[in-house]
């Protein structure tokens, strides 16, 4: 299992904020190991956000993205102590899901 | 005696809620998600076997795309802030493609309403190149590039 998230969410007038930095090595399959071997790719392939149950974001990712990856994203609605929960999967079916409450 | 109940019924507690989790769907939205995942995308190399991938035909070019927190020169590859941000009403997706990595789309993201159609994150970039921003709104796609030029390329060992 993965390392946790780090989600932020902070009320911002009528939106909320939402920054997540997630733990993920994000290996693209490009690159060669010590023995000239291609290091298979590794990546979050699709990451959800959910406010109250409610879908707010949902996103496919290549292994373009950087290593321990972020991601910014604002939505209407959203109070202080309402829960904000990620959850994203990787390549191998690994998946992780991680819940902050807005402040 | 009285421990071992404790303990009995902790752990049946526990299976309680498991399946519960279970039952209420809450461990399914994972499972759907990696179906969903759009390979023939990820894997064009052009931006037109991406744009067939998407099931789109070519994207208008439009300035009601703009680039948010995203630098002219970028010092190291790995590490490249990209923001979108579209005000063309009804934005449904926002997908950021970078013209020179192995495979142009880096990544997508969907805007259900009640979003705002605006995003930033992180991408790699090998080497200096265009970067597309492709909304795709009320059906229809747009795209908007910004050229950004790498310093340090992030696709190497």
């Amino acid at each position: 299992m993965a390392d946790p998230m780090k989600i932020r969410a902070n009320v911002v007038g009528d939106s909320t904020e939402v920054k997540v930095l997630m733990s993920h090595e994000m290996e693209t399959g490009q690159r060669k190991d010590a023995q000239g071997k291609v290091i298979p790719a590794w990546h979050i392939q699709s990451v959800a956000a959910t406010w109250n149950g409610k879908t707010v974001l949902t996103a496919q990712w290549g292994p373009a993205v950087s290593k321990n990856p972020f991601l910014s994203f604002k939505f209407k609605g959203g109070a202080k102590g309402d829960k904000v929960q990620i959850t994203w999967v990787d390549n191998k079916g690994d998946k992780r899901t991680d819940e902050a409450v807005i402040g | 005696m009285d421990g071992n109940r404790r303990k009995i019924l902790k752990t049946g507690g526990g299976m309680t809620l498991l399946s519960l989790v279970a039952a209420a769907g809450w461990l399914r939205p994972g499972d759907v998600l990696a179906a969903d995942w759009n390979k023939a995308a990820f894997e064009a190399k052009t931006m037109d076997e991406t744009m067939k991938a998407f099931g789109g035909s070519t994207p208008a070019q439009s300035k009601d795309i703009t680039f948010t927190a995203t630098p002219d020169i970028a010092e190291n590859g790995a590490v490249v802030p990209i923001g979108v941000s579209s005000s063309i009403p009804k934005t449904e997706s926002i997908a950021i493609l970078i013209e020179k990595n192995p495979n142009m789309l880096a990544a997508e993201f969907d805007i259900p309403p009640g979003t705002d159609a605006a995003i930033s994150t992180r991408v790699k970039m090998g080497q200096s190149s265009n970067v597309y921003a492709l909304v795709k709104a009320d059906g229809k796609y747009y795209v908007a590039s910004k050229e950004i030029k790498v310093t340090l390329g992030g696709c190497g060992g």
